[in-house]
């Protein structure tokens, strides 16, 4: 008889608290993912498609469904990373990817036939030209993304560092980070060893 | 005169170390061997060069072209020939390079013709591009193009007018100088400053540590008959800064986040006020300024120099001492060791101080912060730079911001107090330039972010209509069918109308009309073709293997598009011969 | 009535649920990396563990003993915490996507939050009445969430600190708690006013 009381009092609280999750969950019901604007505001923007996903927006999609990892964006650096690592509260993890310096695609002209092709490669319109006219690229505009590098028939585009210049130098970390260096420590070892073997 | 002044918070009193430089009055400098004038030397856009090798100068000649609204025309501080336009070491920490007209002087120093202006009987709008066109920039060291400053806000009436005379850094004395001889100039100036903002006072702001200055100046004021107020502030470090300024003169308190307009306040230098008065009332640009000479030298002394003499030239002239090893611009708290002796005067620079050992003796290595408070205690902007410097150290910038680093002015007075030593405005800096950095690198993605989507909105929507012309052509050569047989004769017959036809009204349209037009477009077609042939890339004489193979790769993918081309276009007659291609951006 | 405060005020500083009962450490070192996150944590908490010990009150009460189904207790408190856990997630992810991301796992853990169940189960063996029940959860939740907001801001300063290499991470953090601990058996000197 106790048995029973007991299940039928257990199950009594299951059905209730089920309604009420019931309840809320249609009524808490969460439409889109807000979260996926807040990745992709990280993300650089670039479109390379360098993470293996076709541009920045799917691949802030596929983090914020959890299904790939957060270090696969080079062109966002290890900086990127570590946003998106604050914002998810996942680990940190080093880039997939070596890291390059920001940089700039270049036309050269006189090699350009005007085939366009680079044209319909530009994720972000940087290139204007017409057919059978030079192309040129908008530096501003243009994102480093390298993607108009292979449709080039002619090989005529390369991509130059942005150097540092007056108006983008930047401060440095007055810091000087001391590191474990191996080479002073061996020696301060032998230092120890020789004070030891003085002191024998 | 009664004036009731306000206090701002903290301030330090470093010696003034001013007395040096005051006791001879201002020279000429002498002119150099040659003058190295960059481009930029204002906030806001770069001018653009608008002289070349090989051309001659004459002293006061527009060289840089002001490029947009915040930005000053350059001219040439003396006629010669320009000997190059190529980039130079900048008087700036980062030591980098940037585009400088090289001029050698020809020692005639022959002025461009100058045209005085009537300022009164100009319009405002006139008056500030003039000043523009002259050059004329804040001199008191951040060289704001001043025109920028000259509109009041238009909602706030426009309550006191700032001429800043307080000159608090140490060892500078070009200001004081300036008030001295040229006084009248000077209020003359702020005559000019006082019809465009139209203020409801003009305060004249002097350190107390200069009599003789404030003296000139009421003098001055008097025999102009002007009723602007000339106040003697306190001595402290940095009441020169324009906001300390502002909060002494005026209680008022400048936030980072808005402009002092926005307050009914205005705040310009007395030199600026004076090239001012020298740009309209003589026609003469900025081409020099005052510069105090002084630190480890035998003759400290002020100079009026050109812009773009070298600094290493113009320090000769006060007799260096032989120990000097390095140049200090600006004063000893803001300043900064240039990264070269021969690096050119700019409009920014108000002071240039021998370096050597015995002044300015080597820090002592930085300690861990012990979190006294001292630098809370001098801060004049009432910040906390002891937790700035901790979350910039930890490359914490959101909190840095929090902790309001942007109103930070780089004052230097809580380095100058901390007990650790500390370099605590370095760490702001770098925390203000990676946090503006990471701003462009924002406004960067969202630009490129909108272009993406708006190409890939714009390409979609071309598919679309690529189908819809594609369905239409479908059904356009169906009824063409129909047609053909009746219209074979008659197209004989009718003449070419003109050239490419719009493929909509080819739908509609019936019979002889309807063939006419395929001829016309057969005939386009063709020439098209025709151009196609003759188009061959010019560049292909000097090739490596490896490219002709390239080469004929590509010819060979663009004829198997060709037929392609042609194959699908066929139905859609207008295509072949429309004269852009539909991949231009900007179609 | 000061009885009531007495164990408002003992709940949350002298006889604080973290620091000297030991319950609850698995968010109070998970969480507290921000602060942020470490006041939605503290808001999320504090309502939980308010509503469970409301609600254990009454299934104990009304439920379990008039039928002397004791020994139901802790399955049926678990049970009910976990669906105020599910409630409380599903409010979350509704209002504040990013916290409950940054939350992350915690955020469903709260259900084994010992300090989630430890509390209503303090309560039944100290034989609170309903009101001191709810005064006794709500206290223990805010000095958990007190104590867990002033571990993140601490941790958050330590960040930028020159930790040894070898104390970094968890270790700064432990060792930080510990201390914390200390300054809280300060409080227990409130006892003789009581």
């Amino acid at each position: 008889m106790d048995i029973l009381l007991a299940i039928a009092i257990m199950a009594l609280g299951a059905v209730v608290l089920g309604a009420a999750l019931g309840f809320a969950s249609i009524k808490f019901k969460v439409e889109g993912d807000p979260l996926v604007e807040k990745i992709e505001a990280i993300l650089p923007q670039t479109q390379c498609g360098q993470c293996g996903y076709p541009g920045c927006k799917p691949y802030a999609e596929a983090i914020a469904k959890g299904e790939c990892d957060i270090n696969l964006c080079p062109p966002g650096g290890m900086e990127g990373v570590q946003r998106l690592a604050d914002l998810l509260g996942r680990e940190v993890k080093p880039l997939d990817a070596e890291e390059k310096p920001k940089q700039v695609a270049i036309i050269d002209e006189n090699t350009c036939i005007g085939c366009t092709l680079c044209i319909q490669a530009c994720p972000v319109d940087a290139i204007v030209g017409a057919a059978k006219q030079m192309h040129t690229i908008i530096a501003q505009q243009c994102t480093g993304c390298e993607l108009c590098l292979p449709p080039c028939p002619v090989e005529c585009i390369h991509m130059e560092v942005i150097g540092e210049n007056i108006d983008n130098w930047k401060w440095k970390y007055p810091v000087v980070e001391i590191k474990a260096a191996p080479l002073p420590a061996q020696n301060a070892s032998g230092d120890g060893s020789d004070g030891m073997k003085d002191a024998a | 005169m009664l004036f009731n002044l306000f206090k701002f918070k903290g301030g330090v009193k470093p010696p003034t170390n001013k007395t040096q430089s005051t006791t001879l009055p201002i020279a000429a400098a002498p002119l150099p061997s040659r003058l190295v004038v960059p481009l930029h030397q204002s906030i806001g856009g770069t001018p653009r060069p608008v002289v070349e090798a090989g051309d001659r100068v004459l002293k006061g000649q527009l060289i840089g072209q002001a490029d947009g609204w915040i930005s000053a025309a350059v001219h040439a501080p003396t006629s010669g020939t320009v000997v190059e336009v190529a980039m130079h070491v900048q008087p700036h920490p980062s030591g980098l390079d940037a585009l400088c007209v090289v001029i050698a002087p020809d020692g005639k120093d022959e002025w461009i013709a100058r045209t005085p202006l009537d300022y009164a009987a100009l319009t405002p709008e006139a008056v500030r591009e003039h000043l523009q066109q002259s050059g004329v920039v804040g001199l008191g060291g951040a060289v704001f193009p001043t025109h920028g400053k000259l509109t009041a806000s238009k909602t706030v009436p426009m309550e006191e007018l700032i001429i800043n005379g307080a000159e608090c850094e140490p060892f500078i004395t070009c200001d004081d100088l300036l008030m001295r001889e040229r006084a009248e100039e000077v209020v003359r100036g702020i005559g000019i400053f006082r019809d465009l903002l139209q203020p409801k006072k003009v305060l004249i702001g002097i350190e107390d540590n200069k009599p003789e200055a404030a003296a000139a100046m009421r003098a001055a004021v008097e025999t102009l008959g002007e009723d602007f107020a000339v106040v003697q502030v306190p001595t402290l470090y940095p009441a020169g800064g324009a906001k300390q300024l502002i909060r002494v003169l005026t209680g008022k308190e400048v936030p980072a986040s808005k402009r002092s307009t926005d307050l009914g306040v205005q705040c310009f230098n007395v030199a600026t006020a004076y090239t001012a008065w020298r740009a309209i009332a003589h026609g003469e640009p900025v081409v020099s300024r005052l510069v105090t000479v002084t630190g480890n030298v035998h003759h400290p002394r002020n100079y009026e120099v050109l812009i773009g003499t070298p600094m290493d030239e113009l320090l000769k002239l006060a007799q260096p001492h032989p120990d000097t090893d390095g140049i200090i611009m600006g004063g000893p708290m803001m300043g900064f060791l240039v990264p070269q002796a021969s690096v050119p005067v700019v409009k920014a620079t108000n002071c240039l101080i021998a370096h050597d050992d015995r002044l300015f003796p080597p820090k002592a290595p930085e300690m861990p912060c012990i979190r006294c408070g001292a630098c809370a205690q001098a801060c004049p902007h009432e910040l906390q730079p002891f937790e700035m410097y901790w979350f910039s150290r930890a490359k914490n910038f959101g909190k840095t911001q929090e902790y309001a680093i942007f109103d930070c002015i780089e004052c230097g007075c809580c380095s100058f107090v901390c007990p650790s030593r500390i370099p605590l405005v370095q760490y702001f800096r770098f925390a203000k330039s990676e946090i503006w950095a990471r701003e462009r690198e924002k406004n960067a993605a969202d630009q490129a972010k909108s272009r993406f989507e708006f190409k890939q909105l714009r390409e979609e929507r071309e598919k679309a209509e690529k189908a819809e012309k594609l369905a239409k052509a479908a059904a356009a050569q169906a009824a063409k069918k129909a047609a053909e047989a009746a219209a074979a004769a008659a197209a004989e017959a009718q003449p070419a109308a003109g050239e490419a036809a719009p493929a909509s009204q080819a739908v509609a349209a019936v019979d002889p009309e309807k063939a006419a037009k395929r001829a016309t477009i057969e005939a386009a077609m063709a020439r098209a073709k025709a151009q196609r042939e003759a188009a061959q890339p010019k560049n292909t004489d000097h090739l490596t293997p490896g490219q002709q193979k390239e080469v004929a790769e590509i010819e060979a993918r663009r004829s198997g598009s060709r037929i392609e081309d042609r194959g699908s276009s066929e139905p859609a007659p207008a295509e072949p011969a429309a004269p852009t291609s539909p991949l231009d951006p900007n179609n | 009535m000061s009885h009531y405060l007495f164990i408002l005020v003992g709940a949350v500083l002298v006889n604080n649920v973290v620091l000297v009962k030991i319950l609850g450490l698995c968010p109070f070192m998970g969480v507290s990396k921000k602060l942020e996150t470490a006041y939605g944590m503290g808001a999320a908490t504090t309502f939980v563990l308010t509503m469970a010990t409301g609600a254990s009150y009454i299934i104990d009460h009304y439920l379990l003993m008039p039928f002397g189904l004791e020994y139901l207790r802790t399955l049926s408190f678990i049970v009910t915490i976990a669906a105020i856990v599910q409630l409380t997630e599903m409010v979350i992810a509704k209002t504040s996507p990013t916290l409950q991301q940054t939350l992350g796992i915690y955020l469903p853990l709260i259900t084994t939050n010992c300090a989630v169940l430890g509390v209503p189960l303090l309560n039944i063996s100290n034989g609170h009445n309903f009101v001191e029940s709810l005064l006794f959860g709500a206290g223990s939740a805010f000095g958990f969430s007190l104590v867990l907001i002033l571990f993140a801001g601490i941790r958050e300063r330590v960040e930028g600190a020159e930790v040894p290499v070898h104390f970094r991470g968890a270790a700064i953090a432990m060792v930080t708690a510990g201390l914390m601990a200390l300054a809280f058996m300060g409080f227990a000197g409130l006892d003789k006013y009581q």
